[in-house]
């Protein structure tokens, strides 16, 4: 089978040069790398470019680099690569159990915001962490929280004209995270990522709660209850489950209904917070 | 068609063809002859078409052909190139880890690069690296007893 549309197919092997696609190209082409959301769209008809810009024969923006208390996971790592990163085990446990061992080899964290497919593990961690993109076009660079990144259900604040370059996250060894999810399907229905400091059993300050999967961007669950109290108190955890069924708005589909999804929010937002004495 | 001239290794035996860019692997491999990968949800969720792009398993009817550009591509038919059946597909018939065979080359293909990455997995390991892998005969029970039997 062909894809159904015919595609020039671009490598470029430095980012000025994808950037200068870019630019020249605008909305008549994709940038390209795992292809694991892109080439599923365009098998089906639901995308169509008459170029792709493949990024992962630039070697730039294959490194994962260690620079001033953050990583810089360059936009062509993919999951896989991530999954035994030794900096962060929040995010390789969440890199484990992304969609399957295939797309693991082949899909990208940085493709994986770009699609911006709701349905999806990192993003939720990724807000918590405090994570950004480094965006990058042919006359300018500029760096976005993904949380402002990621604007809606496939929808996110990449210019036509701009690649991402790096997903930048803040390392913090102060900093405890975790990552829940339920998954039925093959997306997450809900996951949840907490991140905090902990001085002994007791918060010191509010963590950050956030679930994912569920609506169309990563929603931030108030923790207040949580400031101060130890990690396992349990109406401080079930003042979390209650603020995190009332944050999101989630719909009935295939992996629950939402009043289901409203009570697995809870449930995992407990769970996360649980987990941060363990990390991981 | 707007096509790419790509060299790379098939089963250990280098070529250079000329493949349309819209040519996915799994119909390059195919329309050669190489039928044990297998399209069937054609959306990388069952695994019935994984074959091994340099080293690591991938859906082939979600890899464009282009890829294997510079690359090699392993596929089930050279499993027994050597005149003997690899451990893994030992294992399988010593363990009956196959019924009417649909998903096998997938399961055997996944079960190898699991080995190559892990060759002492545990049992929980296997079951993780088989998610996304699905069989609708056998069960899993005796797919994964037949990996770890194959494993060091």
């Amino acid at each position: 089978m062909l894809l159904p549309t015919d595609f020039e197919l671009h490598r470029p092997t430095t980012v000025a040069e994808a950037a200068a696609l870019r630019a020249e190209l605008g909305d008549t082409a994709a940038l390209y790398a795992g292809g694991t959301e892109l080439l599923l769209a365009m098998k089906l008809g639901v995308l169509e470019y008459e170029h792709l810009i493949d990024v992962k024969r630039i070697p730039a923006l294959r490194g994962i680099e260690r620079r001033d208390g953050e990583l810089r996971i360059g936009a062509a790592v993919t999951h896989r690569e991530l999954e035994t990163l030794p900096d962060l085990p929040a995010l390789a446990h969440l890199e484990r159990h992304v969609a399957n061992v295939r797309v693991r080899a082949a899909g990208t964290l940085a493709g994986n915001l770009a699609f911006g497919e709701p349905h999806a593990d990192p993003p939720a961690l990724l807000v918590a962490l405090g994570a950004r993109v480094a965006l990058v076009g042919a006359s300018a660079s500029r760096e976005l929280p993904v949380e402002d990144f990621l604007t809606g259900p496939y929808e996110t604040e990449l210019g036509e004209d701009e690649l991402i370059e790096a997903v930048i996250v803040p390392v913090d060894g102060a900093v405890r995270a975790a990552y829940r999810k339920f998954q039925v399907l093959e997306r997450p229905a809900v996951g949840v990522a907490a991140a905090g400091r902990l001085d002994g059993r007791v918060f010191d300050g509010a963590p950050v709660v956030v679930a994912g999967a569920v609506d169309e961007r990563p929603v931030r669950i108030p923790a207040d209850a949580l400031a101060g109290a130890a990690y396992d108190d349990p109406d401080a955890l079930a003042a979390l489950a209650a603020a995190a069924a009332e944050a999101v708005e989630p719909v009935d589909d295939l992996s629950g209904s939402e009043a289901y999804k409203r009570h697995l929010t809870g449930v995992l937002a407990q769970r996360a917070v649980l987990a941060l004495r363990g990390e991981g | 068609m707007t096509a790419t001239t790509i060299t790379g290794r098939i089963n250990g035996r280098e070529l250079t063809l000329r493949v349309d860019n819209a040519t996915l692997l799994l119909d390059l491999l195919r329309d050669m002859g190489l039928t044990g990968a297998k399209p069937s949800c054609e959306m990388e969720i069952c695994g019935a078409c994984t074959v091994q792009l340099n080293g690591l398993p991938v859906s082939a009817c979600t890899t464009l052909a282009v890829e294997l550009d510079g690359g090699a591509v392993e596929t089930v038919e050279h499993l027994d190139a050597g005149g003997e059946l690899h451990p893994v597909q030992r294992a399988f018939l010593q363990h009956s880890a196959l019924q009417c065979g649909f998903c096998t080359p997938g399961m055997v293909m996944t079960a190898k690069a699991l080995l190559e990455q892990n060759p002492s997995p545990t049992r929980e390991e296997v079951i993780h690296w088989l998610e996304g892998s699905i069989c609708r005969c056998t069960g899993y029970e005796p797919i994964v007893d037949a990996i770890l039997a194959a494993s060091a």
